[in-house]
């Protein structure tokens, strides 16, 4: 079986400056995969170009049997691949069912829409008892799950989460973790990018650590978790 | 001050010819954050736009018949430009410093006046527009020009069709998504470059109805008439709260009734008398701006931007 993505020595640049010096990971369907690293590892550079923000200096990136690397932005989510960005990006000014709604932009079903909007509010009942509420009012524990239901709308086939945990309270972490491990149970595939790695590993199918621009150490969520060098270089043991 | 109705009739109907044309600003800067300087020009253009349609018109036609011709005419002039000046010189300079679509905006500016200047037949001097025959529609306690009713009935039905075109249309969310945020636009499938075409094209649409009525309410067109009328425009975008619609026309008929008043009675005020008068009102109109700006720089209808978590 081929997988649903497949990243091939990939390389992103920002001017002359290299984000990302040439990495090669792939995603298999019904998988969790986690890219782990630190601040300036190239991990949100590289979901960026996935989701056709920035274009790829080199290399190549296939997507459900398709090559990505000249597809503009906005056509990439009728693909099957939806991103929540990092900082989480929703529409401040309106509101949790407006920018859900934006989140099924290309869609036409409108019963489907209306269906999968109650499924958010299941989903984050918080968002439910908020709907009228302008977006830019929420928490950013809210405002996560607001960003998720929307990457969600569009029923993609990956869904990509870039930094879910940033910035939250441990219980709001959980919680968020904690769906991405129900979303899994229901078959969606997702690329997990994490500063937290212990708890991006210990949902993770593959995970792969980025240093300065590389993968450096490839392996099963399990794995790394109990690495030597993962251990002392990002759970923070000596 | 037995003349008060009739000032305010006036301040309103300038105010609403400003607001009208304030709305290209405020829906550019909206979604590109760009000042477009020639957005005066588009609204001129507009103008002559109108003009030729009349001029090919058989003579003797009759203006009621020949309106609509003419607005539609000056929509596509306008129109087309705008398009055309978002397509070739604003969007190659997207991404660059924002000095530079601004320096860019103010020389296309320049281009398009001396462009008519040079190129329109007779258009050196100001030409006579079409005016409704007739004497003034007496309401009262003040009267309108006949040229008037269109800048009245026109005006809040632009803004009302704006509004729910905005607020209701797939494309009207999809814009309010653009302009608060275009990259994360982008990730929910809208094409950003299409929105901002249909912002310029729909603010050019609005300068050119203005231009109509501003035709039909001087009874003349002139290749400068976008440079006073392009920089109140923006007084009222900036006095409104740059990128709010609703801000754009209350800040134009601030900016109008203002502008009326200033000119109908600061020469009573003891010690102002040669302050007063028309020659005084764009001064007036300015005063205001800056002291906005100093008092309340994201103007009346404009939020601070405190939005982002």
């Amino acid at each position: 079986m081929t997988a649903l993505l497949e990243v091939e020595d990939l390389k992103v640049a920002y001017g002359k400056i290299e984000a990302v010096k040439g990495i090669s990971f792939s995603v298999e369907a019904g998988q969790i995969v986690t890219l782990i690293g630190t601040n300036g590892a190239g991990k949100t550079t590289t979901l960026r170009t996935l989701s056709g923000l920035l274009k790829p200096a080199a290399g190549h990136i296939t997507f459900d049997g398709k090559p990505l690397g000249a597809v503009p932005a906005h056509k990439i989510v009728a693909l099957g691949l939806a991103h929540s960005p990092e900082g989480r990006h929703i529409f401040p000014r309106l509101t949790i069912t407006e920018n859900l709604q934006l989140g099924a932009f290309l869609r036409t079903d409108k019963a489907g829409i209306e269906k999968d909007i109650q499924r958010a509010y299941e989903l984050f009942p918080i968002l439910g008892e908020r709907r009228k509420q302008a977006a830019g009012t929420l928490s950013g524990g809210e405002q996560q799950m607001l960003a998720m239901g929307r990457a969600l709308m569009s029923q993609p086939k990956l869904l990509m989460l870039d930094e879910p945990s940033m910035g939250l309270s441990p219980i709001m972490m959980q919680k968020i973790m904690q769906t991405i491990v129900e979303l899994k149970a229901e078959g969606t595939t997702i690329l997990l990018v994490e500063q937290n790695a212990q708890a991006a590993l210990s949902l993770a199918d593959q995970g792969h650590v980025m240093e300065i621009g590389k993968i450096v150490l490839s392996g099963s969520g399990d794995d790394l978790l109990h690495d030597e060098s993962v251990r002392k270089a990002y759970l923070g043991e000596d | 001050m037995n003349d008060l109705p009739q000032q305010l009739a006036n301040g309103l109907l300038l105010g609403a010819l400003y607001g009208l044309i304030a709305i290209g600003y405020t829906m550019v800067y909206g979604i590109v954050q760009l000042i477009n300087f020639a957005h005066g020009e588009i609204f001129m253009i507009g103008g002559f736009g109108a003009l030729t349609a009349f001029l090919i018109l058989p003579t003797g036609t009759s203006l009621l018949i020949a309106l609509p011709v003419m607005i539609l005419m000056a929509m596509a002039c306008s129109v087309l430009v705008a398009m055309g000046a978002e397509r070739f010189a604003y969007r190659p300079l997207r991404g660059a410093p924002r000095l530079a679509p601004l320096i860019t905006a103010i020389g296309l500016s320049i281009a398009l006046q001396q462009a008519i200047w040079a190129f329109y037949p007779d258009a050196k001097k100001a030409r006579p527009f079409p005016e409704f025959e007739g004497p003034r529609f007496d309401l009262g306690a003040f009267t309108i020009g006949r040229g008037d009713l269109f800048l009245l009935i026109a005006a809040p039905v632009c803004m009302i069709a704006l509004g729910v075109f905005v607020s209701k249309t797939r494309t009207g969310r999809a814009m309010q998504a653009t302009s608060q945020d275009p990259d994360t636009a982008k990730l929910m499938g809208i094409n950003t470059d299409r929105i901002i075409v249909t912002a310029f094209a729909i603010g050019a649409a609005f300068a050119a109805i203005a231009a109509v009525a501003h035709g039909l309410r001087y009874g003349n067109v002139d290749f400068r008439m976008g440079f006073i009328a392009g920089l109140k425009a923006f007084t009222a975008a900036v006095l409104g709260g740059i990128g709010n619609i609703y801000g754009a026309m209350i800040g134009g008929l601030v900016l109008g009734l203002a502008e009326a008043m200033a000119t109908a009675y600061i020469e009573n005020i003891p010690g102002m008398s040669q302050l007063g008068g028309g020659a005084w009102k764009d001064v007036w109109a300015f005063v205001l701006l800056i002291l906005v700006l100093l008092l309340r720089p994201q103007g009346l209808l404009g939020q601070r931007v405190a939005d982002r978590a």
